[in-house]
């Protein structure tokens, strides 16, 4: 029986009772941040996007729920089938997506416009870490034994390449990284891996895209460009900067409200958070943030098996890698690409992987003491 | 062999030592962000909000309403009128093409027209008005007012246009307003209004050297837009300070009526000035144009035609043009000879109708000769002969000392921009800039101002007003006031010359107009108590050679027009107590006394009439010249021309 999770499985009671509410209650407090500044966006509307991003959300909270009750043995067996069909949905908007943004990224499902590259990103983690929560030690030193790994994680990023989504592309690599150094690779294939990468730079250099290009160097230099693509980071640098150390107070953002900051209901929310709160309103949100961080550690840390620490870490990493490159572009740290910041962004995908995300978390935190055996199956 | 558990063990302390290695690289990564927005908001903060202001505000500029210019009595010479414009915004209209439509049933608009409004259209962003017509018709208001209704989207917009009522006639005195250009932006000191679109400054006249007093400053007012430019909010307006009013001392009747009557010629200028004060009550130069046309925008065609024109119509004459004065310098001449003390008024000179000095034969314009002459008969008869003699004993020197304290040879330093210095030659002037000896026959020649003596309209007038206002040095004037900053001057320090002498080159004037056989006696003033004086002048522009003069001078009417003399003539009035002097110096015109002296003599009079209750004008036409002085025809009608003509 599929659904056999062996002698130590709990009633939906005691499940609930192991769920960490403080950690869903950040959660809520977090996008209720987010709802605040897309009712800043629209002037202070609820339409035309804190209303539908409520109702997302709650969607999500539902998602979420489901997937903390969820076995985590259960994760841990559909992983490859999880990470197979979604690797057949991006194959799909190959052939079937829409365009949106300039590239090919969505595909319709219906109910909801569905980016695959975001889902990805879990079912990748999901996959890598039944992949080496079976591989001991010695196995993970072992080159041929890393090939596996390395396709599961190459296939997707080709394909997301190719969409293009260099932003996707490069969080599914560190993502991956972070897991392959989590189960004990050796630096110095890392070393080697990020010196051909490097010695790489050039060629790769050849197959991007002139919008793509053009992000990098205008990120290099802003100023040179004020018209073209460079306006995204000045406003932003504006916005940003402007707002001083309180900000110009809540529906106050000049930048924002005439306009001036570009995307401002989805990549670049956390640059109208920063102008109309000021550095402190911005450092609050960024520890509010960590904090969403550490929990991950810990309830990763402290789990007894090795495929729900794997998992927790690794979306661990991905929220982070989303704040990080989604913080780092609004303050022209790093060239803008299109990544979103998770509960704080206007949309739909990036909300729902997110929640997903987090229901899997609050999984390895309710089974957290389950018996697992390699496979998966508590036989120990 | 490790047990399964231990091997876990073993993989779960290496992970956890690698996720603190991880959770250390996070923690330093926020902190970069935190270090990033400190340095955004705190270090660079002020710079950021400066930007952000920057984008957000727009400034625009309330350009004041430009000062009037009035004449001595308040009557409005120049002065702003609503222009009115037809304006469409894209966004409102729905379909401009059909709206367009509509309108040319109401207003013409030709094809390549409405082509331009629809590139306009296009051009721009959908909120901003695009100028569909301008300068609209009252009517044509009328019609779109009308129909409004129907056509989203338009509105009609009140505009200020620069106008001049007195058109050509003033236009020299007003000048006229145009676009900035690049030096007048340069020299403007930054005043923002220089470079607003659709700006207009003073270019000339009073427009221009009152510009700063007229234009006032610029109000302004603060606007917040958005990204595209939209204007969401007005968050403050600042009046500017309307432009002040300037008060002429023109009396813009007299003006015109001075301009009608040059107008019966083909180049001509005249100065009416009160002797007392100095202020200019008619300041004329025909031809002229019309100011209007240059406030509209004036078309490349008009303009090349006026600068092509040999009779130069955009040229001020009577500050800008410099005649030979011809015998109206005489008075100069007998002043500094009886100053001098080197003749007496009753110096007699036998004029046979040539002078001789050295080699060289001097003529006088009256073949035959006058006969024996002294100073109050030479001046009445304009005997050049006369003062070739006088010219000789007192010296070129003393004869240019004394006109230059009648105002000849500087800029009087009237209000006007363009003025020109005219000449007075002496010794010193020729061997400075000419680098030669001064010949003695060169004092004769500039005794009947000719030669290098050159002198303009203006300076005449101020020369005249000098003379016959008992010796005051008044300075010509235009600008009466400037509202609170400027009020004329009235009072004039004494020049410093002999009463007396004064008197009888006063009188001697007085021969030329009210005597028999004097130069002007047939344009006399006959209305008792409006007598007037004067003097005549002809000067010559070109040479009349020896061949010439042996088979007979050609008479005027069979020269070409550019060889012809010109026809001077100054005057004052009323003969007893002067208050108003005139110049008149017609182009080529002929002689002074059959031609500028009716000109003047219908001016002074007229300026004596309007004083005298400000009441009906008599027409400038020819019909006014017998009405004014009927009784003069008969005697002199053929009154030959008083040449002051040389040989050297």
């Amino acid at each position: 029986m599929i659904w056999d999770t062996g002698d130590d499985h709990m009633t939906i009671g005691e499940k609930l009772g192991q769920i960490s509410w403080s950690l869903v209650l950040l959660i809520t407090i977090v996008a209720s941040v987010g709802f605040a500044m897309l009712y800043s966006a629209a002037n202070g509307n609820l339409d035309p996007w804190a209303s539908r991003q409520m109702v997302r959300f709650g969607a999500g909270l539902g998602l979420m729920m489901v997937c903390a009750l969820i076995d985590i043995r259960i994760w841990m067996r559909f992983a490859y089938i999880l990470y197979g069909l979604t690797l057949l949905l991006l194959l799909g908007v190959e052939f079937f997506g829409f365009v949106g943004m300039g590239a090919q990224r969505w595909i319709d499902l219906g109910f909801m416009q569905l980016q695959p590259s975001e889902v990805m990103k879990v079912c990748l983690v999901l996959a890598l870490a039944r992949y080496f929560h079976g591989a001991t030690l010695e196995d993970t030193g072992r080159i041929p034994h890393l090939v596996i790994p390395l396709l599961l994680v190459l296939a997707p990023v080709a394909l997301v390449l190719m969409q293009p989504n260099l932003g996707t592309a490069l969080t599914l690599l560190f993502v991956s990284g972070a897991l392959f150094f989590l189960s004990g690779v050796r630096l110095w294939k890392f070393g080697l891996v990020i010196g051909s990468g490097l010695a790489a730079i050039p060629v790769v250099w050849q197959f991007l895209h002139d919008y793509q290009r053009n992000r990098v160097l205008t990120f290099l230099d802003p100023e040179n460009d004020p018209l073209g693509t460079g306006y995204h980071i000045m406003q932003s640098k504006i916005a940003l900067g402007s707002g001083g150390l309180f900000g110009k107070g809540f529906l106050q953002g000049t930048q924002s409200h005439l306009n001036f900051l570009p995307e401002k209901q989805t990549d670049f929310i956390f640059t109208m958070l920063a102008e109309e709160f000021g550095l402190v309103g911005a450092v609050a949100f960024l520890s509010l943030y960590c904090l969403l961080l550490l929990y991950g550690f810990v309830i990763a840390l402290r789990c007894k098996h090795q495929f729900g620490r794997l998992v927790g870490l690794g979306l661990t990493v991905n929220l982070f890698l989303y704040l990080f490159i989604n913080v780092a572009m609004n303050m022209g740290l790093i060239p803008v690409v299109g990544i979103p910041l998770p509960l704080l962004s206007y949309g739909g995908t990036a909300t729902l992987t997110v929640m997903i995300g987090f229901g899997i978390l609050l999984s390895v935190h309710v089974h957290r003491d389950v018996r697992m055996s390699r496979r998966g199956i508590s036989d120990f | 062999m490790l047990s399964a558990f231990d091997r876990d063990a073993e993989r779960q302390r290496l992970l956890t030592r690698r996720t603190i290695v991880l959770g250390g690289l996070q923690a330093a990564a926020v902190s970069a962000l935190v270090a990033r927005l400190y340095y955004l908001q705190i270090v660079e903060g002020d710079r950021y909000t400066m930007l952000a202001e920057d984008n957000r505000i727009s400034l625009r500029l309330l350009a004041p309403p430009r000062g009037l210019i009035v004449d001595r009595f308040g009557v409005p010479m120049a002065l702003n009128e609503q222009n009115f414009r037809l304006t469409l915004v894209s966004e409102r209209a729905g379909d401009p093409t059909q709206i367009l439509t509509q309108i040319a049933n109401l207003i013409p608009m030709p094809e390549p027209e409405r082509r331009r409004i629809l590139r306009d259209i296009q051009r721009s962003r959908a909120f901003a008005p695009v100028t569909v017509k301008e300068n609209l018709t009252w009517e044509q208001v009328a019609a779109i007012e009308v129909n409004l209704p129907d056509l989203p989207g338009v509105s009609i917009e009140v505009g200020q246009v620069r106008s001049y009522p007195f058109g050509e006639a003033a236009a020299h005195v007003l000048g006229y307003v145009g676009a900035v250009n690049e030096r007048e932006l340069a020299d403007g000191k930054g005043d923002p209004l220089l470079e607003q679109p659709g700006f207009r400054i003073g270019k000339n006249g009073v427009e221009r050297r009152h510009d700063l007093a007229l234009r006032g400053t610029a109000g302004n007012q603060q606007l917040e837009v958005n990204a595209v430019g939209r204007v969401i909010r007005e968050l403050s307006r600042q009046e500017g300070q309307p432009g002040r009013q300037v008060t002429l001392t023109i009396d813009s009747k007299l003006q015109h009526y001075v301009q009608q009557r040059l107008g019966q010629e083909r180049s001509a200028s005249a100065v009416v000035m009160d002797v007392h004060t100095g202020g200019i009550l008619a300041l004329c130069s025909w031809p002229s144009f019309d100011p209007n046309q240059f406030a509209m925008g004036i078309s490349s065609e008009l303009w090349q035609s006026l600068l092509k024109d040999e009779t130069a119509p955009l040229t001020n004459k009577a500050i800008a043009g410099q005649y030979a004065p011809g015998s109206t310098f005489k008075m100069i001449v007998g002043l500094a000879a009886l100053e001098a003390g080197v003749v007496g008024p009753d110096f007699r000179v036998f004029c046979p109708g040539h002078y001789e000095l050295g080699n060289h034969r001097f003529h006088c314009w009256k073949k035959g000769g006058h006969g024996s002459m002294n100073m109050h008969d030479a001046m009445k008869h304009s005997c050049d002969t006369y003062f070739y003699e006088v010219s000789r004993r007192v010296g070129v020197n003393r004869m240019a000392e004394m006109a230059r304290r009648f105002g000849l040879g500087q800029r009087t330093d009237i209000d006007l921009p363009g003025e020109r210095p005219g000449l007075v030659p002496d010794e010193p002037w020729k061997r400075r800039t000419l680098k030669a000896p001064w010949h003695p026959g060169e004092t004769l020649i500039v005794s009947i101002g000719q030669g290098y003596m050159l002198a303009t309209p203006l300076q005449l007038a101020v020369m005249t007003a000098r003379l016959v206002n008992g010796g005051h040095a008044v300075q010509p004037h235009l600008t009466k006031a400037v509202e609170d900053l400027y009020r004329e001057r009235t009072e004039w320090p004494a020049i410093g010359v002999t009463p007396a002498h004064l008197e009888f080159i006063l009188n001697s004037m007085h021969a030329v107009t009210m005597e028999q056989g004097g130069t002007a006696f047939a344009s006399r003033i006959t209305h008792a108590g409006l007598e007037m004086g004067g003097k005549t002048g002809t000067s010559q522009v070109r040479r009349i050679t020896m061949a010439e003069r042996a088979t007979g001078v050609r008479k005027n009417e069979d020269l070409p027009w550019r060889e012809r003399d010109h026809a001077l003539f100054v005057g004052y009035a009323p003969i007893n107590a002067p208050k108003y002097c005139v110049s008149v110096i017609v182009e080529h015109g002929g002689g002074g006394g059959k031609i500028a002296a009716p000109i003047a003599r219908d001016i002074l009079l007229e300026c004596q009439m309007l004083e005298a209750g400000r009441g009906p004008v008599a027409d400038a036409g020819p019909a006014a010249a017998p009405a004014a002085a009927p009784a003069a025809a008969p005697a002199v009608a053929a009154a030959p021309a008083p040449a002051g003509e040389a040989s050297r």
